[in-house]
């Protein structure tokens, strides 16, 4: 194994990097530098999470390459990382797509850079940090701060309601996550203790539960988002600049699923048990609801941000149907939705950068001019519905395998988001990509250049391997997961 | 025992009152530069007296058992408010010379007015208590008014001596009460006659409603936080800045002391009061700061707000609870201190910044001064990694330690409200477009920068070695 501290060099590469940034000199000239220094510290952290993977031990389902310091004196917080078979892919989807994001605001971004690249190299370090996080203080302090850049990031570069997407983005995922610090502090207060791995034991009284429960959904059911929680989502997509949709869609989604695996699961079994029922009946509300809402979208962002929002619901049954084939496809689905939907964002910023406009109106007929960009935007398109051979069947496919052993119901509500997202996926690929060109303007619209095809084809790669080979990502996960339902099981039995 | 009468010199606040007088005499008969030099001595004078607080820790008023006391808790507050008004008189000194108000008695009348916090937050007797709350008001009265040719500084300076003038005459017939039926003015003798009964008589809680109102008018909890916006606007801005980073600490160090050692025993009586206080001043300073326009009116709402989180503290009435107050009142003053040495050094068209809409286009101008404000603005909103983040921490450890759950969600709800309007600064400098150039100048003093760094780096570090701080608050007995 390794014997340096991995994990906290992948968090603070990118920091490092931010400062180097810092101080070099932002003009006309220079800012290609700031460019090229936050897309090799971005590389150079990817590459370090790749060493994560390979040195991973699939034997183990706790924590591995653990880092404890004791940081205050007065109670036991630490400065404790390490990475499990859960957080791993997690932080492997931010470390890959951070670099993507840069380069695809290459040439899109011409003012502010240094601020930009600051922002999303800070962000990287939080994401990654949140992830990698076995201390709950520290967890929150990682997931507050995550507000900051993505808050710079809408609002300095975003588009014309900017501020409002902004504020609504802050105000609305603070007031979830003030709450999880009141839980927090009341579980520390319970037990003595923030590891997570110890407070994944059972120790509250079913009456705490409850209520910490709710103050943990509070925060995750609006950063995951659930209906009805989920109006902040629409607005910061549509207002964000192209990877700031990437990464909002990609990691901090996936935030809220990681909270609800590790604290709601992990850590509050018994309430577990008994919202069972509401989260069921929130999702399969929001996975109809917020596809139909799709369905009716005129702004191909817009589109796509709610079909997040149903595709999250299926994360959220996956979740909490608490077995093994449950579990393993709401991670699938979520490692599969931070491709697929960070890969279709790229792909409008593609004729946006080219057209500054997302209406589906405008477009159509797009393959006649731009036949490789039809190709990957087909693949991603179908990895979003869910065809057998893209990352996004397994997630899915494994979700309604695992609902049947709970409600059929269910499944028949699951099932029925699948079809409508065909629908209304396969009714936007329609509308931008076939047909003959009718309007004048994109007669002489570019097909996708060599940077972008840099930025697409392992978006399109890794698509297509997960789809194949989902054992690649689920072996390392498995046991970690029979941890925590196996955890989960004990403590209901009683 | 003090053996030998030159000792007495060495005792903080005697030295401290005898060397203002050698200030003021200094300033006196100094022909040029007197502002500057009787400034630089002053620091120099209250540096010493940080020293003597420190070091001698022992040796001190509380030789005067009856009127003064002596403890951890009131060490700190007396070094952290001298702290602040050897920051505050440092970063005023260029605003004051840019505004062409040379009076050497500035630094003097914040002397005075320090040396009656010190005495203020050690005193242990009603008489001493109500002195030192003149001594300290009566220099801030006059400070206010300062400058004589400006209405709006008169009028302030008249505004608080009236509501200070009332706020005293309420907290006297407190005292007044509080004396009568207990027979005493000593705290130690309060508690000790108070400790033989269950419940308080009426005269007794007329008498700790009365002082209560004084000592939240002292603080500017609402509903009695009326003076502190419009004294705030009028004040020229350094002295606002001495208003809101020093006369906090001590009147903070009082109501705790107030509370927690003559009446300890009857916590369910003034705890409700305090509770009011917490609650309505979280909201009201949260909400009434989001129409503000003028920077030193929304500080003024931010600072009540801040103070509700402190009283939280005072609620909660344990251990933890005094730890929080300390963490809280230091990174409220650092954050002060650095917000006010950024805004006594901004000048946006020649004149001092006053609206929050010349902030605009400050991020192109000037990035790092925009950077750091957002950075002070995120961390008095409460968002980790800044220090204002764990000031708020402890706040709620302590709360949910005396199981107030219902006040801590409050807080937060009240926190996320506040979080807009600070948010807001950050918009106005980033997010908003600037059609015409605006010429913002930022020019600062080496003394100042100094200051300003420092605040900076415990702001944001503050996390990476939090044990420094939390040992010693942790360590302090009221």
């Amino acid at each position: 194994m390794i014997d340096w501290p991995l994990v906290s060099v992948i968090i603070f590469l990118p920091l490092i990097g931010a400062l180097i940034i810092l101080f070099i000199k932002e003009d006309e000239l220079t800012s290609i530098n700031i460019k090229w220094a936050a897309l090799l510290t971005t590389l150079g952290t990817f590459i370090l999470s790749l060493i994560l993977w390979l040195q991973f031990d699939y034997s183990n389902p706790s924590y591995q390459y653990e880092e404890k310091f004791r940081w205050f004196d007065d109670f036991n917080f630490f400065y404790h990382v390490g990475v499990d078979g859960i957080s791993l892919f997690m932080i492997l989807l931010s470390t890959f797509l951070t670099p993507l994001c840069i380069l695809a605001s290459w040439n899109n971004i011409k003012k502010r850079v240094k601020e930009y690249m600051l922002s999303f190299l800070f962000l990287e370090t939080v994401m990654i940090g949140m992830f990698a996080s076995i201390d709950i203080l520290l967890f929150y302090i990682f997931f507050e701060a995550v507000l900051i850049p993505m808050y710079l990031i809408i609002g300095i570069w975003g588009g014309n309601r900017r501020i409002y997407a902004s504020f609504k983005f802050f105000l609305y995922t603070l007031l979830g996550s003030v709450l999880m610090l009141i839980a927090i502090i009341v579980m520390y207060r319970n037990t003595s203790s923030m590891s997570i791995e110890f407070l994944q034991g059972n120790y509250f009284s079913y009456n705490t539960q409850l209520f910490l429960w709710l103050a943990f959904f509070a925060s995750f059911a609006v950063k995951i988002p659930m209906w009805p929680f989920h109006t902040w989502l629409p607005d910061a997509h549509v207002e964000a600049p192209t990877a700031g949709s990437v990464i909002l869609a990609g990691v901090l989604l996936k935030m809220g699923g990681y909270g609800f695996i590790r604290f709601s699961l992990g850590m509050l079994p018994e309430a577990t048990e008994f919202f069972i029922p509401l989260i069921m009946t929130l999702s399969i509300v929001a996975i109809v609801y917020t596809s139909l809402v799709a369905l009716a979208q005129t702004d191909i962002k817009k589109l796509i941000a709610y079909s997040s929002v149903a595709h999250m619901g299926i994360v959220t049954i996956g979740i909490f149907l608490v077995n093994q084939q449950g579990l393993e496809g709401a991670m699938m689905q979520m490692i599969s939705h931070g491709l697929v939907s960070a890969a279709l964002f790229l792909c409008v910023g593609v004729i946006y950068d080219r057209m500054h406009t997302r209406e589906i109106e405008f477009y159509g007929g797009l393959v006649q001019r731009m036949p490789l960009y039809a190709t990957v935007f087909m693949i991603f398109m179908l990895g979003s519905v869910g065809l057998p051979g893209t990352s996004g069947f397994i997630g899915e496919f494994l979700v309604i395998v695992g609902a049947f052993k709970f409600s059929s119901y269910v499944v028949i509500g699951a099932a029925f988001g699948i079809i409508l997202s065909a629908v209304y996926m396969l009714y936007l690929y329609k509308r931008i990509i076939f047909g003959t060109i009718t309007n004048n303007k994109l007669a002489d619209i570019l097909d996708i250049n060599t940077r972008e095809k840099i930025i697409l084809i392992p978006l399109a790669i890794s698509v297509i391997l997960l789809g194949i080979f989902p054992n690649l990502f689920l072996d390392p996960m498995r046991l970690s997961l029979e941890l925590i339902i196996t955890n989960y099981e004990i403590a209901n039995a009683k | 025992m003090l053996n030998n009468i030159y000792n007495i010199f060495f005792i903080p606040e005697i030295f401290l009152a005898c060397s203002s007088f050698v200030c003021l005499l200094f300033g006196l008969f100094l022909k040029k530069n007197a502002f500057r030099q009787t400034s630089n001595l002053a620091v120099f004078v209250l540096l010493l007296t940080i020293l003597l607080v420190y070091y001698d820790s022992e040796s001190n008023f509380a030789n005067y058992k009856s009127l003064f006391s002596h403890s951890s808790f009131i060490n700190f507050f007396k070094i952290l408010a001298l702290l602040g008004s050897i920051t505050s008189i440092i970063i005023s000194k260029d605003y004051f010379l840019g505004i062409k108000l040379k009076n050497f008695e500035i630094p003097i009348l914040f002397l005075f007015s320090t040396l009656g916090m010190m005495l203020m937050i050690a005193s242990n007797n009603l008489m001493s208590m109500y002195l030192a709350i003149e001594l300290q008001s009566l220099s801030l009265y006059v400070a206010a008014a300062i400058k004589r040719d400006s209405i709006s500084s008169a009028e302030s300076g008249v505004k608080y001596f009236i509501l200070g003038a009332l706020s005293s005459g309420i907290l006297l017939y407190g005292f007044s009460l509080i004396y009568g039926f207990t027979g005493s003015m000593n705290f130690d003798d309060i508690s000790f006659y108070l400790s033989k009964y269950d419940n308080l008589n009426l005269g007794l809680i007329f008498g700790l409603v009365f002082v209560m109102v004084g000592l939240a008018f002292k603080v500017s909890a609402v509903p009695f936080h009326m003076w502190t916006p419009d004294v705030y606007e009028g004040a020229p801005n350094s002295i606002t800045g001495f208003f809101a980073i020093v006369p906090k600490i001590a009147a903070v160090a009082l109501i705790y002391r107030f509370c927690l050692v003559p009446f300890e025993n009857f916590y369910t009586e003034w705890s409700q009061i305090i509770l009011f206080l917490s609650i309505a001043s979280m909201f009201l300073g949260a909400i009434a700061a989001i129409a503000q326009s003028n920077i030193k009116r929304l500080l003024a709402y931010s600072s009540i707000g801040h103070i509700g989180y402190i009283l939280i503290a005072l609620v909660a009435a344990n251990d933890d609870g005094i730890k929080a107050a300390s963490i809280y009142m230091f990174s409220y003053m650092i954050m002060n201190v650095a917000i006010f040495a950024i805004l006594l050094s901004l000048k946006v068209k020649n004149e001092y910044l006053i609206n929050i809409s010349d902030l605009k286009g400050l991020s192109k101008s000037n990035p790092i001064v925009s950077l750091s404000i957002s950075i002070i603005m995120l961390s008095m909103a409460g968002i980790p990694p800044f220090i204002g983040f764990f000031g708020k921490f402890y706040v709620f450890i302590a709360a949910i330690e005396q199981e107030l759950y219902v006040l801590s969600v409050l807080g937060v709800l009240a926190s996320v409200i506040s979080a807009f309007y600070y948010l807001r600064i950050i918009k106005i400098m980033y997010f908003d477009e600037s059609k015409s150039e605006v010429i913002i100048n930022f020019q600062i003093s080496f003394q100042s920068k100094i200051i300003l760094s420092l605040s900076l780096f415990l702001i944001i570090c503050f996390i990476f070695y939090p044990s420094l701080l939390i040992n010693i608050s942790a360590s302090l007995t009221i």
